[in-house]
């Protein structure tokens, strides 16, 4: 595995660049932040792009002859390129559009291409380990449309089933969409081997990245992909921005999915032509501070290196596991410690709802997150209505591992 | 401040972990249903009134969720007991905050008012004043 070779983070350096882990909740203890799946805490030079921007150089982008405007215009349409950098996208610009995050990614591609695409007799085959934005949208869009939607299997230890994914994806498969990272489990869905074979059946494969991008080196193009989205908050950038890729001659046919300003380039009365890739899906005065500052995030995670980030929280992960399997009251969802997983954990305390569980957490500062991670139909299979999850990333430690478990062991007293 | 920890007094654990009045009556004059999609709280609220078709004899619930949503119904089924359905329908989110005894955090007052609206809403359907399927707080 590359991550042998990574060099180990230097997570008391990483932690003074994140002014929010230095401050208190409660009654004063020192905030222990868990959460990083829902999302991720900001570094200074993240939140410095944002306010030299306001400072700086705000303005409107694309059209103005002004001076800010031509700053603005720059930095913007440059952080497109970053990003297409970012994940391996070879396309820069034309292969990475802004949206407001990977759930607008999803309905920008299931509007603007499934609309069109799907009809009676398609399918569109998901996970059952999908979040809502997918499952969601493509539910909704095949209904529309009249196709039909399949779920490939996850079986007990939170693994997708390959061979059940086999028999679903068929002739009639228009599309694969599937997560990279269970935002639940922690598994890694071996997207490879389903872009294969997505690509066997003529169909295309949409895989959500939100759980995958801001943890590890993500390649697009070696994963054989054909759109790949992404949002901002969980990768250390600001809210309010996320991104799609997007295979350049696949987004150049698709038409638009919001109308407007921006994203045309002649309008008559009667008539209007799209401009090109990104901006054809850029209508409206977009997010333009916060494109600019998640060009900085990038470049923050690509200094520290994405190899040693998916190392350390693996090392975490493995020892949260080990931990909290110290208590025989505490089930853990998803792939069994030693395998390969993300630094998500889910589990149940018995006789402890996963709400009691977290208010109390919350009590020793520890912040977890409770409830079905919207991801309802997977909790369904799984028998349970709501799990607690602790997700971690580059700047948390084993000390606040250990904190975890002294506020599990808390409530496990509390509730004996 | 912290309400986790205060939140969990030993009424409201003793309430939770031995519930009053749980299960469910041979014969309710209404029986109603709620959920707070919050917890994935599910609470039955069944009442059963006294001759004069307007003060609760007795009142009884089944469900599952948080610690909150559970004791809360089981003081409150306690508390019904010998109110007039008027009563009921004048309880307001204090009452049931008073009868726990705790300040619930703001997040978590859904999980306490749960039993409460289950029971005022079963109310209401039988005096046909509202037309409800399952009640929800959120």
């Amino acid at each position: 595995m590359s991550t042998q070779a990574s060099e180990p983070l230097d997570v008391e350096r990483i932690r003074r660049d994140f002014p929010i882990l230095g401050r208190e909740v409660g009654a004063g203890d020192r905030l222990i932040y868990l959460d990083n799946a829902a999302t991720s805490q900001t570094p200074d030079p993240v939140i410095d792009a944002v306010s030299e921007y306001y400072r700086g150089y705000n303005s409107n982008v694309h059209r103005g002859i002004h001076h800010l405007s031509e700053e603005a215009s720059i930095a913007y349409e440059e952080a497109h390129d970053r990003l297409a950098e970012f994940v391996g996208a070879s396309g820069g610009r034309e292969e990475l559009v802004f949206t407001k995050n990977t759930t607008e990614a999803l309905n920008l591609v299931a509007h603007a291409w499934g609309l069109r695409e799907l009809g009676p007799g398609d399918n569109v085959v998901m996970t059952e380990m999908e979040h809502h934005s997918s499952l969601v949208t493509w539910q909704q869009i095949a209904k529309r449309t009249g196709a039909e939607v399949r779920y490939v299997r996850v079986d007990g230890d939170g693994h997708l089933d390959t061979d059940h994914a086999r028999e679903l994806v068929d002739e009639d498969t228009e599309m694969v969409s599937t997560v990279h990272v269970s935002n639940v489990l922690g598994t890694m869905t071996p997207v490879a081997e389903l872009a294969g074979l997505a690509h066997e059946h003529g169909s295309h494969i949409f895989v959500d990245g939100a759980q995958a991008v801001p943890h590890r080196p993500v390649d697009v193009e070696e994963l054989g992909v054909d759109f790949y989205a992404f949002s901002g908050h969980k990768m250390c950038g600001p809210t309010g921005i996320g991104c799609l890729y997007g295979r350049a001659d696949l987004l150049a046919a698709m038409e638009p999915f919001m109308y407007g300003g921006g994203m045309v380039r002649k309008v008559t009365f009667e008539e209007t032509t799209w401009n090109d890739v990104p901006w054809k899906f850029e209508a409206g005065t977009p997010l333009i501070a916060e494109g600019i500052a998640l060009a900085e995030a990038a470049d923050y995670l690509e200094d520290v290196g994405l190899d040693s980030i998916d190392r350390h929280e693996h090392e975490l992960t493995e020892y949260a596991m080990g931990r909290l399997e110290e208590f025989d009251d505490l089930e853990i969802y998803g792939p069994p410690r030693g395998e390969e997983r993300t630094g998500v954990v889910s589990f149940n305390l018995e006789n402890v709802h996963a709400h009691d569980l977290a208010s109390i957490m919350n009590d020793h500062a520890v912040a977890i997150r409770p409830g079905d991670h919207c991801t309802q139909p997977l909790h369904d299979s799984m028998g349970i209505t709501a799990s607690a999850r602790a997700s971690f990333y580059l700047y948390n430690t084993k000390a606040e591992v250990d904190a975890l478990i002294e506020a599990i062991d808390d409530a496990r007293q509390l509730f004996a | 401040m912290s309400a986790g920890r205060d939140m969990y007094r030993q009424q409201i654990l003793d309430h939770y972990k031995n519930p009053r009045n749980y299960g469910e009556l041979d014969d309710p004059t209404f029986s109603h249903v709620g959920e707070n999609p919050l917890c994935g709280d599910e609470i039955r609220v069944e009442v059963k009134l006294d001759e004069d078709d307007e003060t609760i004899e007795y009142a009884a619930f089944t469900g599952d969720g948080c610690a909150i949503s559970q004791a809360s119904a089981s003081m409150l089924t306690d508390e019904l007991r010998g109110l007039t359905l008027k009563e009921l329908a004048a309880l307001d989110r204090e009452d049931v905050t008073d009868l726990l005894g705790v300040d619930v955090s703001p997040m978590r007052v859904k999980c306490a008012v749960l039993s409460e609206k289950v029971a005022q809403d079963g109310a209401a359907i039988y005096e046909g004043e509202k037309e409800v399927d399952v009640t929800k707080t959120e």
